[in-house]
């Protein structure tokens, strides 16, 4: 399995490079994830995404799907895709921690 | 052996052709799955494929039970269902809302739901102005999200670099 220096700590990624153990995200590694994304600053709008996303997997396994997360976030699909541009469901669970959502929707 | 480094895609143009449930679904399926991976994505609705996107229609599509030697009762994997059984009035109602009720239980959207979601999510929008003047419609007859009515010529424009689908 391949590891990576994330904001100062070793940390091991799964093959799509996300985060292999959800214990090793903190805000810091968020920040440098979101960076590699492309996104300079993550502002409130980001974090009640990425918070919002933690807590669904946390609670069901797997990251929402966009129509839930645009429905319950309180972000709606406008206002995603502009705050994670080119492809949000799969950037959001990375900056979050989060493996690549299962999901079609 | 090409050494060629393989692209991914970046740009896909959809043609919705058909207007029953299970002929529109795959097309919003793979548009709003494009804009989720970062794909730009157009969406061009032509024959019945427009009812998806005609205010009067767009919530009241089936899954049309004639003609579907694959139909089967009462799930996917059960017996098929004779095809003239098909014809029985109620037949294709049944079959729609069982296959909402499916769909609604993997957050698919209805018609008009997704219609929406998809365009907010950058997906352009656009009817085929050959069956729009062969069936007598206008821009009015549409949902708000049609970009606008435009011919073969202009998707073709529009597709411009896009890997384009027919449905």
């Amino acid at each position: 399995m391949a590891t990576k220096e994330i904001a100062g700590k070793t940390i091991e990624l799964d093959a799509d490079g996300n985060l292999a153990k959800l214990t090793d995200w903190n805000e810091a590694v968020a920040k440098e994830l979101s960076k590699e994304e492309g996104i300079e600053q993550l502002t409130d709008r980001h974090w009640a995404v990425i918070n919002y996303m933690r807590k669904e997997f946390t609670e069901k396994g797997d990251a929402p799907s966009i129509r839930k997360l645009t429905k319950e976030s309180g972000v709606d699909t406008k206002e995603l895709y502009q705050l994670f541009p080119k492809g949000p469901a799969k950037k959001a669970a990375r900056i979050a921690g989060l493996p690549k959502p299962k999901g079609c929707i | 052996m090409t050494t060629e480094k393989i692209e991914p895609i970046k740009k896909v143009s959809i043609v919705v052709s058909r207007g029953s449930l299970e002929g529109v679904y795959p097309g919003l399926i793979m548009a709003n799955g494009a804009r989720m991976e970062g794909i730009e994505a157009t969406l061009f609705f032509t024959f019945f494929g427009l009812h998806a996107v005609i205010e009067e229609k767009m919530d009241k599509l089936k899954v049309a039970t004639v003609g579907n030697p694959a139909m089967c009762v009462p799930t996917a994997m059960g017996p098929g269902l004779p095809t003239w059984m098909g014809a029985i009035p109620g037949m294709s109602w049944f079959a729609t809302s069982m296959m909402k009720k499916e769909m609604e239980k993997l957050d698919i959207p209805p018609v008009r739901e997704f219609i929406e979601m998809i365009h907010d999510a950058g997906c352009e929008i656009y009817a085929c102005k050959a069956t729009v003047d062969m069936f007598h419609l206008t821009k009015k007859d549409f949902c708000p999200q049609v970009d606008a009515v435009i011919s073969v010529g202009e998707f073709y424009e529009k597709s411009a670099g896009a890997q384009i689908i027919f449905t």
